[in-house]
Protein backbone atom coordinates (compact mmCIF):
# COMPACT_ATOMS: atom_id res chain seq x y z
CA UNK A 1 0.00 0.00 0.00
CA UNK A 2 1.22 3.32 -1.08
CA UNK A 3 3.11 5.39 1.90
CA UNK A 4 1.70 8.70 0.38
CA UNK A 5 0.10 11.19 2.29
CA UNK A 6 0.37 8.91 5.30
CA UNK A 7 -0.92 10.50 8.37
CA UNK A 8 -0.64 8.08 10.85
CA UNK A 9 -0.33 3.87 10.52
CA UNK A 10 -1.26 1.48 13.67
CA UNK A 11 -0.40 -2.16 14.25
CA UNK A 12 -2.74 -3.85 16.98
CA UNK A 13 -3.93 -7.15 18.37
CA UNK A 14 -7.31 -7.79 18.71
CA UNK A 15 -7.69 -7.33 21.76
CA UNK A 16 -10.82 -5.69 22.97
CA UNK A 17 -8.67 -3.63 25.45
CA UNK A 18 -6.72 -1.83 23.13
CA UNK A 19 -9.55 -0.39 21.56
CA UNK A 20 -9.49 3.01 24.29
CA UNK A 21 -5.64 3.83 23.04
CA UNK A 22 -6.98 3.88 19.27
CA UNK A 23 -9.79 6.21 20.50
CA UNK A 24 -7.31 8.37 22.12
CA UNK A 25 -5.20 8.68 18.75
CA UNK A 26 -8.07 9.63 16.27
CA UNK A 27 -9.67 11.71 18.82
CA UNK A 28 -5.99 13.71 18.58
CA UNK A 29 -5.19 13.18 15.04
CA UNK A 30 -8.97 14.54 13.98
CA UNK A 31 -8.74 17.15 16.55
CA UNK A 32 -5.28 18.34 14.67
CA UNK A 33 -7.10 17.69 10.86
CA UNK A 34 -9.51 20.97 11.94
CA UNK A 35 -12.78 18.87 12.56
CA UNK A 36 -15.40 19.72 14.70
CA UNK A 37 -15.73 18.45 18.17
CA UNK A 38 -19.03 16.64 17.74
CA UNK A 39 -17.40 15.62 14.08
CA UNK A 40 -14.07 13.62 16.30
CA UNK A 41 -16.34 12.16 18.37
CA UNK A 42 -18.25 10.82 15.47
CA UNK A 43 -14.84 9.85 13.18
CA UNK A 44 -14.04 8.21 17.19
CA UNK A 45 -17.29 6.32 16.71
CA UNK A 46 -16.81 4.99 13.50
CA UNK A 47 -13.20 4.07 13.73
CA UNK A 48 -13.87 2.17 17.15
CA UNK A 49 -17.20 0.50 15.74
CA UNK A 50 -15.22 -1.03 12.90
CA UNK A 51 -12.48 -2.44 15.14
CA UNK A 52 -15.14 -4.18 17.20
CA UNK A 53 -16.79 -5.44 14.08
CA UNK A 54 -13.33 -7.23 13.02
CA UNK A 55 -12.74 -8.29 16.69
CA UNK A 56 -15.94 -9.79 16.90
CA UNK A 57 -16.84 -11.02 13.78
CA UNK A 58 -13.87 -11.46 11.53
CA UNK A 59 -11.99 -12.98 14.41
CA UNK A 60 -14.68 -14.47 16.87
CA UNK A 61 -13.18 -12.89 19.71
CA UNK A 62 -9.84 -13.93 19.98
CA UNK A 63 -7.79 -11.29 21.11
CA UNK A 64 -4.33 -11.86 19.57
CA UNK A 65 -4.76 -11.32 15.91
CA UNK A 66 -3.64 -8.48 13.83
CA UNK A 67 -5.34 -5.55 13.12
CA UNK A 68 -4.08 -2.51 10.52
CA UNK A 69 -4.68 1.03 10.26
CA UNK A 70 -3.91 3.70 7.96
CA UNK A 71 -4.86 7.45 8.12
CA UNK A 72 -4.26 8.98 5.04
CA UNK A 73 -4.91 12.85 3.95
CA UNK A 74 -6.38 12.60 0.59
CA UNK A 75 -8.06 14.47 -2.38
CA UNK A 76 -11.20 12.83 -3.31
CA UNK A 77 -13.99 13.45 -5.44
CA UNK A 78 -17.76 12.02 -5.91
CA UNK A 79 -20.81 12.73 -7.46
CA UNK A 80 -22.21 14.18 -3.98
CA UNK A 81 -19.10 16.38 -3.12
CA UNK A 82 -15.06 16.59 -3.37
CA UNK A 83 -12.16 18.24 -1.58
CA UNK A 84 -9.74 16.80 1.19
CA UNK A 85 -10.65 13.87 3.27
CA UNK A 86 -9.51 11.39 5.92
CA UNK A 87 -9.27 8.17 4.71
CA UNK A 88 -9.26 5.49 6.79
CA UNK A 89 -8.28 1.77 5.86
CA UNK A 90 -8.70 -1.26 8.19
CA UNK A 91 -7.19 -4.12 7.41
CA UNK A 92 -7.48 -7.80 9.02
CA UNK A 93 -6.94 -11.44 8.16
CA UNK A 94 -9.98 -12.97 9.41
CA UNK A 95 -12.51 -15.02 8.12
CA UNK A 96 -14.51 -13.42 4.65
CA UNK A 97 -16.97 -10.96 5.60
CA UNK A 98 -19.86 -11.23 3.65
CA UNK A 99 -20.76 -7.91 2.15
CA UNK A 100 -24.60 -8.27 1.85
CA UNK A 101 -24.60 -8.99 5.09
CA UNK A 102 -22.91 -5.39 5.93
CA UNK A 103 -26.51 -3.66 5.42
CA UNK A 104 -27.17 -3.46 9.65
CA UNK A 105 -30.65 -3.41 11.02
CA UNK A 106 -33.88 -1.73 10.78
CA UNK A 107 -33.60 0.61 13.88
CA UNK A 108 -37.40 0.27 14.46
CA UNK A 109 -36.34 -2.70 15.67
CA UNK A 110 -35.90 -2.17 20.19
CA UNK A 111 -33.01 -4.40 20.33
CA UNK A 112 -29.99 -5.37 21.94
CA UNK A 113 -27.08 -5.45 19.22
CA UNK A 114 -26.47 -4.70 15.58
CA UNK A 115 -25.86 -0.87 15.76
CA UNK A 116 -22.62 -1.14 15.06
CA UNK A 117 -22.70 -0.73 11.20
CA UNK A 118 -25.27 1.96 11.56
CA UNK A 119 -23.07 3.79 13.68
CA UNK A 120 -19.73 3.72 10.96
CA UNK A 121 -22.32 4.46 7.87
CA UNK A 122 -23.63 7.54 10.07
CA UNK A 123 -20.01 8.39 11.37
CA UNK A 124 -18.08 8.67 7.91
CA UNK A 125 -18.86 9.86 4.23
CA UNK A 126 -18.02 6.73 2.73
CA UNK A 127 -17.71 3.27 3.12
CA UNK A 128 -15.54 0.62 0.82
CA UNK A 129 -15.30 -3.14 1.79
CA UNK A 130 -13.51 -5.61 -0.61
CA UNK A 131 -11.42 -9.02 0.28
CA UNK A 132 -8.10 -8.47 -1.28
CA UNK A 133 -5.11 -11.16 -0.44
CA UNK A 134 -6.91 -13.01 1.72
CA UNK A 135 -7.29 -10.23 3.91
CA UNK A 136 -10.72 -7.71 4.70
CA UNK A 137 -10.04 -4.29 3.58
CA UNK A 138 -12.45 -1.58 4.91
CA UNK A 139 -12.00 1.96 3.75
CA UNK A 140 -14.07 4.79 5.55
CA UNK A 141 -13.71 8.45 4.20
CA UNK A 142 -14.98 11.56 5.93
CA UNK A 143 -14.57 15.14 4.61
CA UNK A 144 -11.93 17.60 6.38
CA UNK A 145 -14.01 20.52 7.21
CA UNK A 146 -13.72 23.28 4.59
CA UNK A 147 -12.02 26.06 6.16
CA UNK A 148 -13.71 29.42 6.11
CA UNK A 149 -13.08 31.91 2.87
CA UNK A 150 -10.84 34.94 3.66
CA UNK A 151 -12.47 37.87 4.81
CA UNK A 152 -13.01 40.35 1.63
CA UNK A 153 -12.81 37.08 -0.83
CA UNK B 1 -15.25 1.96 33.43
CA UNK B 2 -16.19 1.87 37.09
CA UNK B 3 -19.47 0.89 38.61
CA UNK B 4 -20.75 1.86 42.24
CA UNK B 5 -24.22 0.91 43.45
CA UNK B 6 -26.03 2.90 46.17
CA UNK B 7 -29.08 1.86 47.56
CA UNK B 8 -31.82 3.96 48.48
CA UNK B 9 -35.21 2.27 49.76
CA UNK B 10 -36.68 0.47 46.78
CA UNK B 11 -34.43 2.17 44.32
CA UNK B 12 -31.00 1.35 43.44
CA UNK B 13 -28.81 3.66 41.88
CA UNK B 14 -25.40 2.90 39.79
CA UNK B 15 -22.95 5.43 39.56
CA UNK B 16 -21.01 4.75 35.96
CA UNK B 17 -17.80 6.22 34.92
CA UNK B 18 -15.14 6.06 32.21
CA UNK B 19 -15.77 4.52 28.62
CA UNK B 20 -18.40 1.68 28.16
CA UNK B 21 -16.95 0.00 25.14
CA UNK B 22 -16.65 -4.04 24.30
CA UNK B 23 -14.43 -4.67 26.44
CA UNK B 24 -16.43 -3.33 29.51
CA UNK B 25 -20.14 -3.38 28.32
CA UNK B 26 -20.18 -6.77 30.52
CA UNK B 27 -19.51 -5.69 33.61
CA UNK B 28 -22.35 -3.03 33.06
CA UNK B 29 -24.41 -5.65 31.68
CA UNK B 30 -24.41 -8.42 34.83
CA UNK B 31 -24.96 -5.54 37.64
CA UNK B 32 -28.17 -4.36 35.81
CA UNK B 33 -29.59 -7.81 34.99
CA UNK B 34 -28.67 -9.04 38.62
CA UNK B 35 -30.56 -5.94 39.86
CA UNK B 36 -33.57 -6.52 37.93
CA UNK B 37 -34.13 -10.20 37.24
CA UNK B 38 -32.65 -11.55 40.42
CA UNK B 39 -33.40 -9.06 43.33
CA UNK B 40 -35.99 -7.69 42.16
CA UNK B 41 -35.27 -4.04 42.27
CA UNK B 42 -38.31 -1.75 41.69
CA UNK B 43 -36.51 1.19 40.68
CA UNK B 44 -33.08 1.08 38.88
CA UNK B 45 -31.15 4.44 38.22
CA UNK B 46 -28.07 5.07 36.04
CA UNK B 47 -26.04 7.88 36.61
CA UNK B 48 -24.22 8.64 33.54
CA UNK B 49 -22.73 11.83 34.05
CA UNK B 50 -19.01 10.64 34.50
CA UNK B 51 -19.15 8.45 31.17
CA UNK B 52 -16.53 9.41 29.13
CA UNK B 53 -17.42 7.26 26.00
CA UNK B 54 -20.34 4.75 25.03
CA UNK B 55 -20.04 2.25 22.10
CA UNK B 56 -22.94 -0.06 20.26
CA UNK B 57 -22.03 -2.53 23.01
CA UNK B 58 -22.88 -0.35 25.73
CA UNK B 59 -25.84 1.13 24.22
CA UNK B 60 -27.05 -2.93 23.91
CA UNK B 61 -26.31 -3.57 27.53
CA UNK B 62 -28.88 -0.31 27.96
CA UNK B 63 -31.34 -2.20 25.97
CA UNK B 64 -31.27 -5.10 27.30
CA UNK B 65 -31.69 -3.49 30.87
CA UNK B 66 -34.78 -1.88 29.87
CA UNK B 67 -35.88 -5.01 28.29
CA UNK B 68 -35.04 -6.61 31.44
CA UNK B 69 -37.29 -4.10 33.60
CA UNK B 70 -39.83 -4.23 31.54
CA UNK B 71 -39.84 -8.26 31.73
CA UNK B 72 -40.26 -7.56 35.40
CA UNK B 73 -42.15 -4.57 35.74
CA UNK B 74 -39.61 -2.18 36.98
CA UNK B 75 -38.44 1.23 35.93
CA UNK B 76 -35.28 1.43 34.81
CA UNK B 77 -33.97 5.47 34.18
CA UNK B 78 -31.28 6.81 33.10
CA UNK B 79 -30.22 10.81 34.38
CA UNK B 80 -27.04 12.54 33.59
CA UNK B 81 -26.63 12.21 29.96
CA UNK B 82 -23.49 14.55 28.51
CA UNK B 83 -23.03 15.47 25.20
CA UNK B 84 -21.20 12.17 24.09
CA UNK B 85 -23.91 10.13 25.44
CA UNK B 86 -26.99 11.84 24.24
CA UNK B 87 -25.54 11.42 20.58
CA UNK B 88 -24.87 8.45 20.40
CA UNK B 89 -28.21 7.30 21.72
CA UNK B 90 -29.24 10.12 19.08
CA UNK B 91 -28.06 8.12 16.27
CA UNK B 92 -29.26 4.63 17.97
CA UNK B 93 -32.92 6.10 17.21
CA UNK B 94 -32.83 4.38 20.52
CA UNK B 95 -33.33 7.52 22.94
CA UNK B 96 -36.94 7.82 23.38
CA UNK B 97 -37.14 4.51 24.31
CA UNK B 98 -35.62 5.34 27.65
CA UNK B 99 -36.73 7.39 30.69
CA UNK B 100 -34.17 10.03 30.82
CA UNK B 101 -34.24 12.11 33.61
CA UNK B 102 -32.12 15.73 34.50
CA UNK B 103 -30.99 15.43 37.98
CA UNK B 104 -31.15 12.69 40.13
CA UNK B 105 -33.83 14.08 42.56
CA UNK B 106 -35.82 13.65 39.46
CA UNK B 107 -35.16 10.33 38.55
CA UNK B 108 -35.66 9.24 42.52
CA UNK B 109 -38.73 10.75 42.84
CA UNK B 110 -40.84 10.58 39.54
Amino acid sequence: MSQRNLLLKMELRSNPETLCAVRGAVAQLTERLGFSESECRAAVLGIDEALTNIIRHAYAGHPDRPIELQFRRIQTSSCAKSGEALEIVLEDRGKKVDPKKMCGRALEDVKPGGLGLHFIRESMDALEFRRRNGRNQLRLVKFLPVPDAPVGS
Amino acid sequence: MQIAARHLDKITIFDISGDIDLSTSPDLRKPLLRELRELRTPRVVLNLKAVRYIDSSGVASLVEGLKAARDVGARFILFGLNTTVREVLQLSKLVRIFEICESEDQAVAT
